[in-house]
């Protein structure tokens, strides 16, 4: 499967979310952050279209959401692969060796970090510390945090037989 | 020894209902403080505590609250923000609060907004920590099921809404102005200090920002007094502290144990000393932004005022364990990299300074270093040093630099000469 572009709109229950989110706070545009992700929940990534559309939802200019869109790790503004791979890149796990982690990663997904497989199964990031460190090296696949990795469990995880 | 904090925390981190957790004694503060309790009342209680918070700052909690005006028709409406955006590296305290007793986290809430008398509060997770978002808006929910949230909480004509925000994540969000300035759904850039929060935070209103940890501790202070509270502790600071260690340790992990536990005690103790064929050259105390300690201060006990003693800060707790068999200058290279990735950009030292670090730190670790590379490190030590940025991000990145060049010297000029990282062929 290739890299989904969606073009479509949000739905009305998508709209409709979004506005019960801006109801949590006192100013709009508090939800940007959580709409966003949340667009990204449905969709992946948020694609020009979407982000106006929230925008407009929130009572914002486009380029200030987009100012906010790219200022945080975990929203994406270009399209991701199926699943999303962030091997964290902070010291306990550097020290426990994240970097020969990171290296398999590479050669099993057949990419650099920051790059989608071909196959649109995987994108790999490097991700601050996300605290597991008593696990280190450690990584989330989408929302699961794995543990302890090394060759081996990484195998396991990709559903890789030895 | 007592461990009021992670009492409730099962080996799997399955965190209790609510039932389970009312059964084990929850939702008493609650109970006590909205039954009779005044507001100053209760921050005196917290006050007399003496609890100093455990974000890493070490500000005394009875204050920071005491600061809020307590005319409320002329303040406009107060906020209380929880501090989950746990993201100094090394540290995973929080987590293991949040995800294993996640009505603990609300009945403090609970508490303490009562105190400051704030009718909304915020929780601001960090966006990674997708379980313990999960295990937060369940237990909001049932809390608010069972009448301990909403309007005329037990009767006693207080209201208290509280919302989970899950960060878009960056560092910089731990600073608590930085923090504000998310919340308000903008780009996270710190705010000049003075006015601070309690008197002009989220929206210019007044705001209490307190960390996970120093919230999770005021229901058993209000339950059990500020004597209780200040036997907890083996030194001068009361209470106890969740410790962590991670590195080549046996058992990495992390452990409540009594304010001021010694630093030894916690590797060799808890995390059951080092690895076969390692040994311990230093450690970072509390995460990332503290100077090293090296082996030779190891019987420092770890509390505000000891670990500065030995030229560092208690920070987090977080104990990141540096062993002969890694390179001193990669350590440093990682975590400057950290730091400049992280940095929001707003000020120019520490937008142009960190990079600048990075770099240098990186030629010399390739073998590719001089030794002017050490002076201009040093220069940087200087100019992105405490009251010279607009934030502490910067300075918490010297922390860690200033002492490593002070304690690895001779790795430094190795690197130089030999045009080479000697730990590259060991590994």
């Amino acid at each position: 499967m290739s890299i989904v572009e969606t073009e479509a709109g949000l739905t009305a229950e998508q709209r409709a979310a979004i506005e019960a989110m801006a109801g949590h706070y006192d100013d709009k545009r508090a939800a940007c952050i959580e709409a966003l992700r949340y667009v990204q929940g449905h969709y992946r990534w948020v694609s020009d279209r979407h982000l106006a559309e929230v925008a407009a939802l929130l009572d914002m200019s486009r380029a200030d959401l987009d100012g906010v869109a790219t200022y945080y790790n975990l929203i994406f503004r270009r399209p991701v692969g199926e699943h999303v791979i962030f091997l964290c890149d902070s010291i306990s796990c550097w020290v426990m060796g994240r970097e020969a982690v990171n290296a398999h990663l590479c050669k099993r997904l057949g990419i650099q970090p920051g790059e989608t497989s071909k196959d649109g199964a995987y994108t790999l990031l490097p991700i601050v510390c996300i605290g597991h460190c008593d696990h280190a090296p450690a990584m989330l696949l989408d929302d699961e945090l794995h543990g302890d990795l090394d060759a081996v469990r990484i195998d396991t995880i990709l559903g890789i037989q030895p | 020894m007592e461990t009021p904090l992670t009492n409730n925390i099962r080996p799997d981190r399955e965190p209790l209902d609510i039932e389970g957790y009312e059964q084990a004694g929850g939702y008493r503060a609650v109970r006590k403080v909205l039954g009779g309790m005044a507001p100053a009342d209760v921050i005196e209680a917290i006050t007399q505590s003496k609890l100093r918070g455990r974000g890493g700052a070490g500000f005394p909690t009875g204050i920071k609250w005491s600061l809020v005006p307590k005319d409320l028709a002329a303040s406009g409406p107060h906020y209380l923000v929880v501090n989950a955006d746990e993201m100094e590296p090394g540290t995973f305290k929080d987590r293991l609060l949040l995800e294993g007793d996640p009505h603990q986290m609300i009945e403090a809430v609970i508490v303490a907004a009562y105190a400051i008398q704030a009718e909304t509060a915020y929780i601001f997770l960090r966006g990674e920590y997708f379980l313990a978002e999960r295990r937060l808006r369940r237990a909001v929910g049932e809390a608010d099921a069972r009448g301990y949230l909403g309007t005329n909480i037990l009767g006693s004509g207080y209201d208290l809404a509280v919302h989970v925000h899950a960060s878009g994540g960056r560092y910089i969000c731990g600073e608590e102005t930085a923090l504000l300035t998310a919340l308000e759904g903008r780009r996270a850039v710190p705010r000049a200090k003075p006015p601070f929060p309690q008197t002009s935070g989220l929206w210019g209103k007044p705001t209490v920002v307190n960390n996970v940890e120093t919230l999770c501790n005021v229901p058993h202070i209000i339950n059990n007094g500020a004597d209780w509270f200040m036997g907890l502790g083996r030194g001068e600071d009361g209470g106890t502290k969740i410790y962590g260690a991670s590195g080549r340790v046996r058992r990495p992990g992390s452990w409540e144990l009594p304010m001021s536990t010694p630093l030894c005690e916690i590797i060799e103790e808890h995390a059951g000393g080092m690895r076969d064929g390692y040994e311990l050259r230093g450690v970072l105390p509390g995460g990332l932004s503290t100077s090293f300690i090296m082996a030779d201060d190891i019987e420092v006990k770890m509390d505000f005022a000891s670990v500065e003693k030995v030229g560092s800060r208690l920070g987090t707790g977080a104990v990141i364990v540096l062993d002969q068999r890694t390179c001193p200058i990669g350590m440093l290279r990682n975590l400057e990299h950290f730091f400049a990735q992280e940095s929001c950009g707003w000020c120019t030292p520490c937008r142009d300074g960190l990079p600048w670090v990075e770099r240098l730190l990186a030629g010399i670790e390739a073998g590719e270093g001089e030794m002017d590379d050490l002076d201009i490190l040093e220069q940087h030590v200087k100019f992105l040093g405490p009251g010279r940025t607009f934030c502490a991000h910067a300075p918490g990145a010297m922390a860690p630099l200033a002492s490593g060049l002070k304690y690895f010297r001779a790795e430094f000029e190795q690197h130089i000469h030999e045009k080479r990282c000697p730990w590259n062929e060991a590994h």
